[in-house]
Formats: C-alpha cells, sequence, structure tokens
C-alpha cells in the first residue's frame, strides 16, 4: 500500500504546486467549461440581433462611465421585477454582449428593458440633469454627453475586433449574404463594416435622439443604445414552456 | 570594535520590504479617502461636480483597484517577502527581480487609475483594467511567482511554513483567473479599447469565477498566510492546531473556486450551477471557520494579552469580523436570501465586513508588527495604536449596520405589494430612503479613513525614529573612521 504523509507536499515545492493547481482547477473545469460546450446554455429565440454601429458606440459610452457600477441589466424572474421591469431577461438576450453587462447593484433601477419606455428626449434631459426629472436621483449629471461630438473614426476597427470574438458583423459579399437571411436586408446593412461609418451617421441623423440632426453626439450613441435595451425579443411569440428548458 | 563589522551584510533582504509596506500604507489612504469620497457622493450627488474624471462611475474601480490592488497588493508583497525569508531562512531568489515587481505593481496602480478617469474600462468588476495594463500585471505577476517559488526552493529548512502555503496558492491562482477572465481582443495595437472574447452567459460566469475567487485567494488566503505566521509571533505560542491548518487550507483551495456563481443566482444561467455554487459557499463554512478557531484559540493561554497588547486586539477582532463574514456569505449564497439581498446594499455592506474588518485589520496588526523590526526600532507611539484600533471598528460597525439597514429595506420595499396587488413603492422612493444610510456609511468610512490617517503617522514616526538610531549606532561604532 501506497502510504501518503502530508510531510510529502510540505517538503517539496514542485509537489506542493501541481497538487494546489489540481484542487483549484476541478471546479472549472465541472462548473464552467460545460457551459461553452452545452447547447442549453443559451436559448434560440427570435429578434436577438448584434448591435448597430450606433447603438454599440453608445453601449461603449456606458462602459466608459461606469454605468454598471450603479444599474444592473439582468431581470430576475420574480413577479415584483416582472411588473416593474418586464419579462425576465433570458440568456440569448446578451448573447452578443462582449463584456456581459448584467451588473451586481441596483443604486439606480435595471435597465435590461429600459428601451421605448421613455422618449429620447425625456433620456437627453435625464442625462444632462437627473434631478430635472427625478427629484429624488442621486445619479450624477452627463451634460458632456450632448457636448461632445461622438469619435466614431475607429468604428469599423470595433466591428472588426467584435467580428473576431464572434459578433456576426460581414466584411465580405458572402457574410452580408448571410447576415441579409439571419436579420434582413435593412440590419445586414448596417451590419456591414464597410459601411460602419455612413450607417453610423445615418442612424443618427434618423433617429434624432439627442435633439440635433445636425451633429453625431455622444448622446445620440448612448440614447440609441438604451433605446434597443430590451426590445430586441418579441415575447407574445415565445412561448414560456420553451424557455423552461433552459432554465 | 572593528571598522570593517559595519560592512556585514543583513541577513535578509529587508530594502524591498520597507518599500512595499510604505507604499501600501500610501495606497491604503490613497484608496480610502476614494471611498468615502464615493460614499459622499451617493449621499449628495452635487459632489460628481459634472467633471467626468469625478463622476462616481468612473472613480468607483479607483476606489476598489486602490485598496484591492494598491493597499491590499502591496501588503502582500512586502508581507509575503518577509515571512518566506525569514521562515525559509534564506535571503530572496533574484532581488533585481523582486526590485521590478515593486516598480512594475506601482506602475500598475497608477496607470489602473488614470487610466479609469480618462475612461477606459473593461467594464468587468475588479478587472476594469484595459488589455495593456492587463499584459504588465501578467509580467510582474510571472517575476512575483519567480522570486517567491525560486526563495521557496532555496530554504534552508526541510518543511515549507504553512504560511507560504496559503502565498503560493494565492499566487498561483491569481495567475489562472487573471489570465482567462481578461482574454480580450484588443480594437487596435494602438487602442486601449477592447472586447471581451467572451458574451453573456459564459462571460458573467468566468467574471464571477474571478470576481469570488479574487476575493478567496486575494483578499483571504493570502491574508490567512499573513494570519499564520503574525498571529503566532504576536502572540508568542505556536499556531493552534497543527492538522487543523492542513485540513483547512486543502478545503479551502478546493471549495472557493466552485461558489462564485452565488454572483449569479436567478440570473439567465442554468439552474444546476448556480445550485452547485450555493451548496459549495455552505459547506466553505467549515473551512473558514477552521481558519478563524486556528487564528484564535493560538492566542489561548494568554487572553490577557487582549487587554495590554493593541496590536494583538486588532487581529482577534480581524479574525471575528473573518468569522462574522464568512457566515454571513454562505447566508446569503443561499437562493431565497439571495433573492432579496442581491443587487442591494446589503452586499456592499457585506463586502465591506470582509474588506476593512478582516482584510485590513489583520494587515494593520502584522504591518504595527512589521514595520518597526524592520527598522530596527520599537512603536513610535503604542497610545496611537489602540486609538487607531477604536476607530477603525467603530467605523467598520457604523458602515456594515447602515448597509444592513439599506439594504434589507431596500430588498423588502422592491418586493412590496399593495392590497390590490400592484407595487407599492416606485423605485425612486426606495432610492429617498437610502439618504440617511448613506450619509451613516460615509460617517462610518471617515472614521476608518482617519484611523487610517493616524497609522501613518504613527508609522512615519517610527521609521524615522528608526533612522535616527541607525545613525546614531553606526556612529557610535566606527568613530574612528569618522
Amino acid at each position: 500500500m501506497l502510504k501518503f504523509k502530508h510531510e510529502t507536499l510540505e517538503t517539496n515545492t514542485g509537489l506542493l504546486l501541481v497538487a494546489i493547481m489540481m484542487a483549484v482547477s476541478v471546479a472549472g473545469l465541472v462548473e464552467i467549461a460545460p457551459l461553452f460546450l452545452i447547447e442549453d446554455t443559451v436559448e434560440k429565440v427570435e429578434g436577438v440581433r448584434p448591435y448597430t454601429p450606433l447603438e454599440q458606440m453608445g453601449r461603449d459610452i456606458y462602459i466608459r462611465e461606469g454605468c454598471y457600477t450603479c444599474h444592473s441589466q439582468m431581470v430576475r424572474p420574480f413577479r415584483d421585477e416582472q411588473l416593474r421591469y418586464g419579462h425576465y431577461s433570458l440568456a440569448a438576450e446578451s448573447k452578443y454582449d462582449h463584456p456581459f453587462q448584467w451588473g451586481s447593484k441596483r443604486t439606480g433601477p435595471d435597465l435590461a428593458r429600459v428601451g421605448g419606455k421613455y422618449s429620447n428626449e425625456w433620456h437627453v434631459q435625464h442625462l444632462i440633469a437627473p434631478r430635472s426629472v427625478v427629484p429624488e436621483s442621486v445619479m450624477p449629471n452627463y451634460p458632456w454627453l450632448l457636448e461632445n461630438r461622438l469619435n466614431y473614426a475607429d468604428i469599423g476597427d470595433r466591428m472588426r475586433a467584435l467580428r473576431a470574438v464572434g459578433v456576426p458583423y460581414s466584411i465580405n459579399q458572402e457574410e452580408y449574404e448571410r447576415n441579409v437571411k439571419d436579420f434582413g436586408a435593412e440590419m445586414a446593412a448596417k451590419f456591414h463594416i464597410p459601411n460602419a461609418r455612413e450607417s453610423l451617421v445615418a442612424q443618427a441623423r434618423f433617429g434624432n435622439y439627442d435633439g440635433d440632426p445636425t451633429n453625431v453626439s455622444e448622446m445620440d450613441a448612448l440614447v440609441a443604445y438604451l433605446q434597443v435595451l430590451g426590445t430586441m425579443v418579441d415575447f407574445s411569440k415565445v412561448k414560456p414552456e420553451e424557455l423552461v428548458k433552459f432554465r | 570594535m572593528a571598522a570593517g563589522q559595519t560592512q556585514v551584510v543583513p541577513q535578509y533582504e529587508y530594502d524591498i520590504i520597507k518599500k512595499f509596506a510604505v507604499m501600501s500604507l500610501v495606497w491604503a489612504v490613497v484608496g480610502m479617502a476614494a471611498g468615502v469620497f464615493i460614499a459622499a457622493q451617493l449621499a449628495w450627488p452635487a459632489l460628481n461636480f459634472d467633471i467626468p474624471y469625478l463622476t462616481f462611475g468612473r472613480f468607483r474601480p479607483v476606489h476598489t483597484s486602490a485598496v484591492i490592488f494598491g493597499f491590499g497588493g502591496s501588503a502582500l508583497f512586502a508581507t509575503s517577502y518577509y515571512i518566506v525569508q525569514r521562515t525559509c531562512q534564506t535571503r530572496l531568489f533574484a532581488p533585481g527581480l523582486a526590485t521590478f515587481t515593486f516598480w512594475g505593481w506601482q506602475a500598475v496602480i497608477v496607470l489602473a487609475a488614470l487610466s479609469y478617469v480618462m475612461g477606459f474600462s473593461q467594464g468587468r468588476e475588479y478587472a476594469e483594467m484595459e488589455w495593456p495594463i492587463d499584459l504588465l500585471i501578467l509580467v510582474v505577476w510571472v517575476a512575483y511567482m519567480t522570486v517567491f517559488i525560486g526563495t521557496l526552493m532555496n530554504r534552508k529548512q526541510p518543511h515549507i511554513y504553512v504560511a507560504n502555503w496559503f502565498y503560493l496558492a494565492f499566487i498561483l491562482v491569481t495567475a489562472l483567473l487573471h489570465v482567462f477572465n481578461n482574454l480580450a481582443m484588443p480594437v487596435g495595437l494602438f487602442s486601449m479599447k477592447s472586447y471581451s472574447l467572451f458574451a453573456g452567459a459564459q462571460d458573467a460566469m468566468t467574471q464571477w469565477w474571478y470576481g469570488h475567487n479574487a476575493v478567496g485567494f486575494f483578499l483571504t488566503a493570502a491574508f490567512l498566510g499573513m494570519m499564520y505566521y503574525f498571529v503566532p509571533k504576536q502572540a508568542g505560542r505556536p499556531i493552534y492546531s497543527y492538522r487543523l491548518s492542513i485540513v483547512h487550507f486543502w478545503a479551502l483551495s478546493f471549495m472557493y473556486m466552485w461558489v462564485g456563481t452565488h454572483h449569479l443566482h436567478w440570473t439567465a444561467i442554468p439552474d444546476w450551477t448556480s445550485t452547485l455554487g450555493a451548496t459549495f459557499s455552505i459547506m466553505l463554512l467549515l473551512p473558514s471557520w477552521g481558519g478563524m478557531i486556528n487564528g484564535i484559540m493560538t492566542l489561548s493561554g494568554a487572553w490577557d494579552k487582549l487587554r495590554t497588547d493593541p496590536i494583538m486586539r486588532f487581529m482577534i477582532v480581524a479574525l471575528s469580523f473573518y468569522g462574522m463574514s464568512t457566515f454571513e456569505g454562505p447566508l446569503m449564497s443561499l437562493k431565497d436570501v439571495n433573492a432579496l439581498s442581491h443587487y442591494t446594499d446589503w452586499t456592499v455592506g457585506h463586502v465591506h465586513s470582509g474588506a476593512l474588518g478582516w482584510v485590513a485589520m489583520i494587515s494593520f496588526g502584522a504591518m504595527y508588527h512589521m514595520i518597526p523590526r524592520l527598522w530596527n526600532t520599537q512603536i513610535y507611539s503604542e497610545r496611537l495604536v489602540n486609538v487607531h484600533f477604536w476607530m477603525a471598528t467603530i467605523g467598520v460597525l457604523l458602515y456594515i449596520t447602515a448597509m444592513w439597514i439599506s439594504g434589507i429595506s431596500q430588498g423588502l420595499m422592491w418586493r412590496a405589494f399593495d392590497e390590490y396587488g400592484n407595487l407599492q413603492y416606485s423605485f425612486v422612493e426606495s432610492v429617498a430612503v437610502m439618504h440617511p444610510f448613506y450619509v451613516m456609511r460615509t460617517i462610518g468610512g471617515a472614521f476608518f479613513l482617519s484611523g487610517m490617517l493616524l497609522m501613518a503617522y504613527n508609522c512615519y514616526m517610527t521609521i524615522r525614529q528608526g533612522v535616527r538610531e541607525a545613525r546614531v549606532a553606526a556612529a557610535r561604532i566606527s568613530p574612528a573612521a569618522a
């Protein structure tokens, strides 16, 4: 019989090192690795699409300003959250989120389904001076969002980086046509990297998020992002029993 | 005495430890001041001053990075270099590399803080540093690993002392976590911006696997290593149970890695992972308390030291907070409790009972023990240590009490229904209720920070006194040479 004594580990740096690595690796292999391999981590629902160039720039501003330190984007399956925010969040709804922004704290309300709840004008006013619309709010003012022109010079690079990590933006005709099939012609045009700048500017002009159609501000991008949050899936078409399988 | 004797090589490499010890105090002051500032912003939002660089969202990671990596990290570098040399009875392996870890690590903290206020962030909690800083961390960490393991291998003792097991686990796991959680695609070679390799649910799992084990190994295992050396030293008695230290070391190392998913209860991850995380969280109570008992019982037979020795008091109160927060943690990991506590200030309070009560207090004890020894002198004022102890204790208690009340109130208000089955409160009503508790939390933080300033002053005077004594001694030994 092999007799094990702890002394063996205590007197041998290499063995101690190997033993520690073994002890700490099991959990990741059992608990996390499968989530990348098994198919039912993420539901198959219709409507989820990548962000348009303008929305993605808005998302990057959301991260820059650290919005996740006070706002979650993850509605839990409780009655009160359903009433307050809407349908609970699906994994599929953040499948193009690099990084995820589920958050861990609600100093302010959850934003997973904030899209379409307020007008663009409300968002602009609220971001510039939150207490002018919600007197009890403790949110900082963000006046510079309206003053700063959006720097979208590197939007192509940003989309290429996102494409490299798996977001289906297109760089050639073949990928573009795949996107037409998956997301429709209108969206596929926006996901086409060579057109990124034009479609960004067009969306900002047409959407007129900040109330000033003459230029593209950071406000345009952030409001465009906030207005799309939680709106991609049409829940009237989703059967609850289909979703349960993925919980 | 012969003049030649003044040239004796000191037994251990202390310079590098002195540098890290001083910087840990500096970062403690900076990081805690940043904490008090952002706490005040939540109570009085005008303090954001409409300046992008000072807003809560950008400043919060400055606070967390400065206290965790600046203060905590520097304290761990200092104590690990101190302990590994003394328990292995050998000098540091590759001292040049050790010096590099000092400058490299300080650069990491400075660059991180600057980049956050400029708006560069990965948007991952406690891992906000963008990719160039992550690469620098990796290089520094490999150097640290080389110095530490090299020193262990050069030891003059057959046995590796228990404190070093904990430091070794901390160093290895931190490397593992750092690498996997920061896998990202940069936008360009000259762009600070990058996008995480993973998305959505998988990204969340990776982040909280990192997030919780940063707590488990950076903020717990490593500080347990600190405890295993300094508590017996300060008490002047051996550790209570050698067997318990073996069991709790391996149980802790194995179990901690499973529990990260309790940060994701009721979210869009598969239920089984969250149940598994909760199960291990509850089991983790046992090794955690094993460590606490081992530390506190080391004092058995010398309890009177608690009355006479303020440094001992820091250590024992730290262990008590450790026991308290490792009880609270498993409680909060229960899905039903978490349904209430998640997203509220209760979590923030829990973190701070661990971070201020356990991590900071055990570090204070270790520093008060180590700094006079590094400069070969006595502590400048024991009375100030005592005042610091009380300010810190009052500060933590105010802080966590405020967060318990506000957190549980938030949780209850969000889920309250009126008699018609509608939500009873709008969200902003819960925000308004928080105000007095945010003020109370700020006051608690200010207490803790003031105590920290006293410590910085006390240590500065101690070091000055040590330097002066050394000069006088040198002059006395070699008057002929003058």
